[in-house]
């Protein structure tokens, strides 16, 4: 797993993706921080996180469109599943390093924390902590839902647009769970990764709230083994 | 050592393999012959536990492959017929990746690879990227993927090819030294490849093995005739009348040598029956010299011909 994980955050950074994805986000948050929060005057970056997250229905399907596509177009994925590993641990092995990369991305946005001490600005630690938690754990249900995309086709554009359309879905969902109220409403809400993720970003570190996001990462890395087994049963 | 039992493999309404049983034993080289499309890719896939079977039981030094695929799977190394490469690594980084992914001891990785270069004859080009090779070359850094660990069990599906005629000679050399400490299974569609390399073939066809031995064996079991050419000085029609007066032959074809006085014949005669004495005695006794003798065995290339397309006809 280790060496899945070592090989896949090297190729992220052998290749232009993972500069040109990070610089990406790092520009427009900066711009974000810039006029949102230096202009204003405004020593917290809990507002910012929560306006930045939404790069991440761009970055993130862009971050992990290859990592499984790309072993079945080049046959590596026989080198894998023949290899004495579990299919479970090439999934773990490529989340970790789509996520590694997420990691340096979000390591970031620590300037900006820097630049508001320098600039006098005392934020609230248990809130700015919270604001960090649940921007990584909605983070890394983002990259989890990519992996997915990446493993149901072996073409990247579809995979990038499939986890898209699913991150798409669940920037609205909460809008959709009002609009349509009752029943419905409670059944989208499990599926509503921002409404808990405002919670945290106030500070209400929530144990709750961390088990959902734990799982829901849990469920679609689980989804994605599945999907593998099943076509190495049906293919040729 | 491996052990297939009954192994059959549906997609659907198409069965890809049915019924394949056969053993390979410690050290020997077996060839698995067959048309494309016969079903050698996907018993090979199931053998190395790429793909599960529909049914039937695959064995590796004991370990069966769907209750213990770990044990088998460290014990083959797999080279499929489009070598797993990651054509953005160096040869050395993506061989270190292998040895890490097959949980290869560090230690002895570290003795392991200069040999494992040094053997494929990739060693000039290790600190250069796959994508930059050409195929031979990634052929080879596919070959050294499957010696990473030192596997007892070679699995080979179609090495050769793509590769030109003095680079597959290369390769097949390999193989057969490489026979000396592995045990392999070497697919291929070319015949003389497996009759070179191979100490026993398993011919297999629309999913089905139709034959199993060694290759002289296939030649001469499949036959009931022996065949063979003489060329012999003297007139032919005197020379042709004396040979079929032996008893056992039953066929006589008169060929030119090229010369006026020297012919050539093709013989074939009763499988029991040793002809060559009698006509060496015949002919001696009328002074005509035989000035070439050589046997006519049936050809690879026939007997996969004659199992293949019987099989067509019964169809």
């Amino acid at each position: 797993m280790l060496a899945i994980w070592k090989r896949e955050v090297q190729a992220y950074f052998y290749q232009p993706i993972a500069y040109i994805l990070i610089g990406l986000f790092f520009l427009i948050s900066s711009i974000y921080f810039t006029f949102g929060t230096v202009a204003s005057y405004y020593a917290q970056l809990n507002s910012l996180l929560s306006s930045i997250i939404f790069i991440l229905t761009f970055v993130c399907p862009i971050l992990t469109m290859r990592i499984l596509t790309e072993d079945r177009k080049n046959g590596t994925e026989v080198l894998l599943v023949t290899s004495p590993v579990d299919v479970y641990q090439i999934v773990l092995g490529k989340f970790l390093a789509a996520f590694t990369v997420f990691m340096v991305m979000f390591a970031s946005t620590f300037i900006y924390l820097i630049i508001i001490y320098i600039l006098g600005g005392r934020p609230e630690i248990p809130v700015l902590v919270g604001g960090y938690i649940g921007f990584l754990l909605v983070g890394a249900c983002y990259v989890a839902i990519g992996v997915f995309a990446s493993s149901l086709t072996e073409n990247q554009i579809v995979a990038a647009i499939i986890s898209f359309a699913i991150l798409l879905l669940i920037n609205i969902i909460d809008a959709i769970a009002s609009f349509i109220g009752g029943f419905t409403a409670k059944i989208l809400d499990m599926f509503s990764l921002l409404s808990r993720y405002e919670d945290l970003n106030s500070g209400i570190l929530d144990i709750t709230s961390i088990i959902y996001y734990l799982s829901f990462i849990a469920v679609f890395l689980f989804l994605t083994t599945r999907v593998i087994d099943k076509r190495r049963w049906s293919q040729g | 050592m491996i052990e297939i039992q009954n192994l059959t493999k549906h997609y659907g309404e198409i069965k890809a393999v049915q019924d394949v049983s056969f053993k390979v034993t410690k050290g020997e080289i077996l060839g698995f012959l067959g048309p494309n499309g016969a079903g050698k890719s996907t018993t090979m896939n199931i053998i190395t536990g790429y793909i599960p079977s529909t049914s039937g039981t695959v064995t590796v030094d004991g370990y069966d492959i769907m209750e213990n695929p770990r044990e088998v799977k460290k014990r083959i190394g797999y080279m499929p017929e489009l070598p797993p490469l990651y054509l953005d690594m160096t040869v050395t980084d993506y061989l270190d990746f292998c040895a890490r992914l097959k949980e290869v001891d560090k230690k002895a990785w570290k003795s392991q690879k200069d040999d494992i270069m040094e053997l494929v004859k990739i060693t000039h080009v290790q600190h250069r990227l796959i994508r930059n090779l050409s195929k031979g070359y990634r052929q080879r850094v596919g070959l050294a993927q499957a010696l990473v660990g030192t596997p007892e069990v070679l699995i080979l599906d179609e090495p050769t090819v793509g590769l030109d005629p003095k680079q597959i000679i290369e390769i097949r050399k390999l193989i057969k030294a490489l026979g000396k400490n592995h045990t392999i299974i070497l697919s291929s569609h070319i015949l003389p490849e497996v009759s070179a390399v191979c100490e026993r073939v398993v011919i297999i066809n629309k999913g089905k093995i139709v034959a199993e031995d060694t290759p002289e064996n296939l030649s001469k079991n499949l036959t009931d005739f022996t065949k063979f050419k003489m060329t012999i000085a003297g007139p032919d029609k005197k020379v042709k009348e004396l040979i079929q007066q032996v008893y056992g032959v039953k066929y006589l074809e008169v060929q030119s040598a090229g010369k006026d006085d020297e012919f050539s014949y093709i013989i074939e005669a009763d499988k029991d029956i040793d002809v060559r004495k009698p006509i060496f005695h015949k002919l001696a006794q009328d002074g005509y010299p035989i000035l070439e003798l050589r046997s006519l065995g049936l050809s690879l290339e026939e007997i996969f011909l004659q199992l293949t397309t019987e099989e067509k006809e019964v169809n």
